[in-house]
């Protein structure tokens, strides 16, 4: 298999005994094929041929691929090809290789016509109908389990339910919080930029109370959430799934909604609202900070105005958004680590996919209660 | 004469913290032959075979394999060795983001020069070539039964037309029918390849029907190596259960047979 050697030696004898004859030498080896190849698809096959052999040096399945192609070549047009002088195992290599000589593998795809584009796109546009149909289901089977939890409640995995608020929400309690904190500072430090154009700096800490509070906090909690959880979800559920544990688990009478699903949507639940609490505090903190500073608002009138000015439905709003925001995120999450399939790319794609959709969610949703609240005067 | 060796191995030490898998282990495989190596669970049959494709190294020993010494050869000696070889891990360990054809061509995407259309034929030709019916080309890793995993894993070992193949353990998990055939395919492709084989098996049948000669480890060493003939009158104890026990005896009346 060296890379050296001499190139692969052909002479077409067209006068030898009892017909042609292909002298063949050297090395016909992978690293010759190419040429090979090329050299004997220049040989004519409208005639029986013997192919002698005896000078080869090294013979490898690459080369014994090109002789079989020949050999197949002149035999489709109807002649005959005999091997001479080849050694024991350039002839038996020769054998298995032709032997097993594949045959030519389908079509290659020709280029797309308009039919194909469209059938394309029926196929996204049902498949993305199906996919919202398998959240639904996936949402009907958390809350089926659900209320099947309070008929039977001994079912109820506490311990999975309190690991799974510890993965999902105290661990998560950092991140959103100096998050939290870095918006207000922001919201501060740009609102009393433009506030002070009209005199109006006071009003810094409405624009703060109300945006945090109302939006905010709870949909940047949300979308930081579904980018660590719903991955989490997906890859945990994915992997098991990958190596046959969820079919172990039904197998052995395991609920699989029940026990992975159920604790972790459920984690999400109770902990998204404590989170969106800590966000909606750790904001203020950060737009009062910045209003001493900046403008010099101190924190006891920052405190009053914020008590005065701002209506406490703001605070109710932003709340009532963070169950549907958890459901979203549980929701998505299990449901793609029950699309993994078995190998590794698969989960990388849903993983990914998981996180995109529930954050495309979380703002769709946001959207939707923006406008509700809007139009019911909230 | 270490020519006529494929692999020569001295004073193998494999430990693991504390927990030491080899002591002082030698064994020379020879050009051309199929050397089976059994053991029981735990002696460090696939350890050993990592170590000598380099997965794992040694505390301890000389490793050389087609005249190469792999523990202290430099990255080129390194890669022209390891294009010498082909291992098929047992469950095929196929890339499973690709196809079967795709994961045969990637050791030949290395070969400088070779144009698509001969990639692509000669990976269908060594899937054929592995008992693979054409369909299975296309198909991905997860799409295919262990059996056919296997046999996708064997074509990608002899992509490159190697000298030496590392099996490890070709024939557990399949069912009777499939293992005798994945034997005699062995068999055949070690004859007209002139492949030499290395190959870990507890498959007492697989020994029979396609091993020239048979190594044993136990005690952290290979305790002896020869033909089945000869493992049949060794008289340390194991070794003994192992070729006499019942199994050995219905697989020795079945290899008589054929």
């Amino acid at each position: 298999m060296a890379a050296e050697g001499g190139a692969p030696e052909l002479r077409l004898d067209e006068a030898g005994e009892g017909g042609r004859v292909l002298h063949l030498g050297g090395r016909l080896t992978l690293a010759q094929v190419t040429t090979l190849r090329a050299r004997l698809g220049e040989v004519p096959g409208g005639a029986d041929l013997a192919v002698d052999l005896a000078q080869v040096e090294a013979l490898d399945t690459a080369g014994a691929w090109a002789l079989a192609r020949l050999a197949a070549r002149i035999e489709a047009a109807g002649h005959g090809v005999t091997w001479q002088g080849a050694d024991a195992d350039h002839a038996a290599l020769l054998e298995t290789v032709t032997q097993s000589m594949p045959d030519a593998g389908p079509a290659e795809a020709g280029r797309v016509r308009l039919r194909d584009l469209l059938e394309r796109l029926g196929r996204t546009s049902v498949e993305g109908v199906k996919f919202l149909m398998e959240l639904l289901a996936m949402l009907g089977l958390f809350t089926d389990r659900l209320l099947r939890l309070l008929l039977r409640p001994r079912d109820f995995r506490l311990t999975s339910l309190v690991h799974h608020c510890h993965e999902v929400g105290v661990k998560a309690v950092p991140i959103v919080a100096l998050m939290a904190f870095l918006i207000g500072v922001v919201l501060a430090f740009q609102g009393s930029a433009q506030l002070r154009q009209f005199g109006a700096e006071v009003f810094v800490v409405d624009l703060i109370a109300i945006s945090i509070l109302r939006e905010l906090g709870i949909l940047l909690t949300a979308i930081i959430v579904a980018g660590r959880t719903a991955s989490a979800f997906t890859a945990a559920i994915g992997s098991m799934k990958m190596r046959e544990e969820v079919d172990a688990m039904r197998t052995l009478g395991l609920d699989p909604a029940q026990v992975l699903f159920v604790p972790r949507i459920l984690a999400l639940l109770v902990m998204l609202p404590i989170l969106g609490l800590i966000a909606n505090v750790a904001g203020l903190f950060g737009g009062a900070l910045m209003s001493w500073i900046e403008l010099g608002i101190s924190p006891a009138m920052f405190q009053t105005r914020l008590v005065e000015g701002t209506a406490v439905n703001h605070v109710l709003v932003g709340m009532s958004k963070a169950p549907v925001f958890a459901l979203i995120i549980g929701v998505v999450g299990c449901h793609a680590g029950m699309k993994v399939e078995g190998n590794a790319e698969s989960l990388g794609r849903m993983t990914s996919n998981a996180v995109v959709t529930a954050i495309f969610a979380v703002i769709v949703a946001d959207a939707a209660f923006s406008v509700f609240y809007a139009q019911i005067g909230v | 004469m270490a020519d006529d060796l494929a692999i020569r191995i001295r004073g193998l030490c494999t430990r693991f913290g504390s927990h030491s898998v080899h002591e002082g282990l030698d064994l020379d495989v020879r050009r051309g032959e199929i050397l089976g190596v059994v053991g029981g669970s735990g002696t460090g049959k696939s350890v050993l075979l990592r170590t000598i494709v380099g997965l794992q190294r040694p505390a301890e020993g000389e490793i050389s394999v087609l005249g190469t010494d792999v523990l202290r050869a430099d990255d080129d000696a390194r890669r022209t060795l390891e294009r010498r070889w082909g291992v098929m891990f047992q469950d095929g360990a196929l890339f499973s983001a690709l196809t079967v054809r795709e994961n045969v061509e990637v050791p030949l995407r290395d070969v400088a020069g070779l144009p698509d259309d001969i990639r692509r034929a000669l990976a269908d030709l060594k899937i054929s070539m592995a008992g693979l019916k054409p369909v299975a080309r296309g198909k991905y890793p997860s799409e295919l039964s262990g059996g056919m995993r296997k046999r996708a894993g064997l074509a990608r070992a002899l992509a490159l037309d190697p000298d030496l193949v590392f099996l490890d353990e070709p024939t557990a998990g399949l069912d009777p029918i499939g293992a005798a055939e994945f034997d005699r395919l062995i068999r055949r492709l070690s004859d007209s390849l002139g492949l030499t084989v290395f190959l870990v098996t507890h498959d007492l049948d697989t020994l029979h029907a396609v091993c020239d000669r048979v190594a044993v480890l136990a005690e952290r060493r290979v305790l002896v190596t020869g033909s089945m003939q000869e493992m049949l009158s060794v008289d340390h104890p194991w070794v003994h259960e192992y070729f006499h026990g019942p199994r050995a005896r219905a697989a020795r009346t079945d290899a008589g047979d054929t």
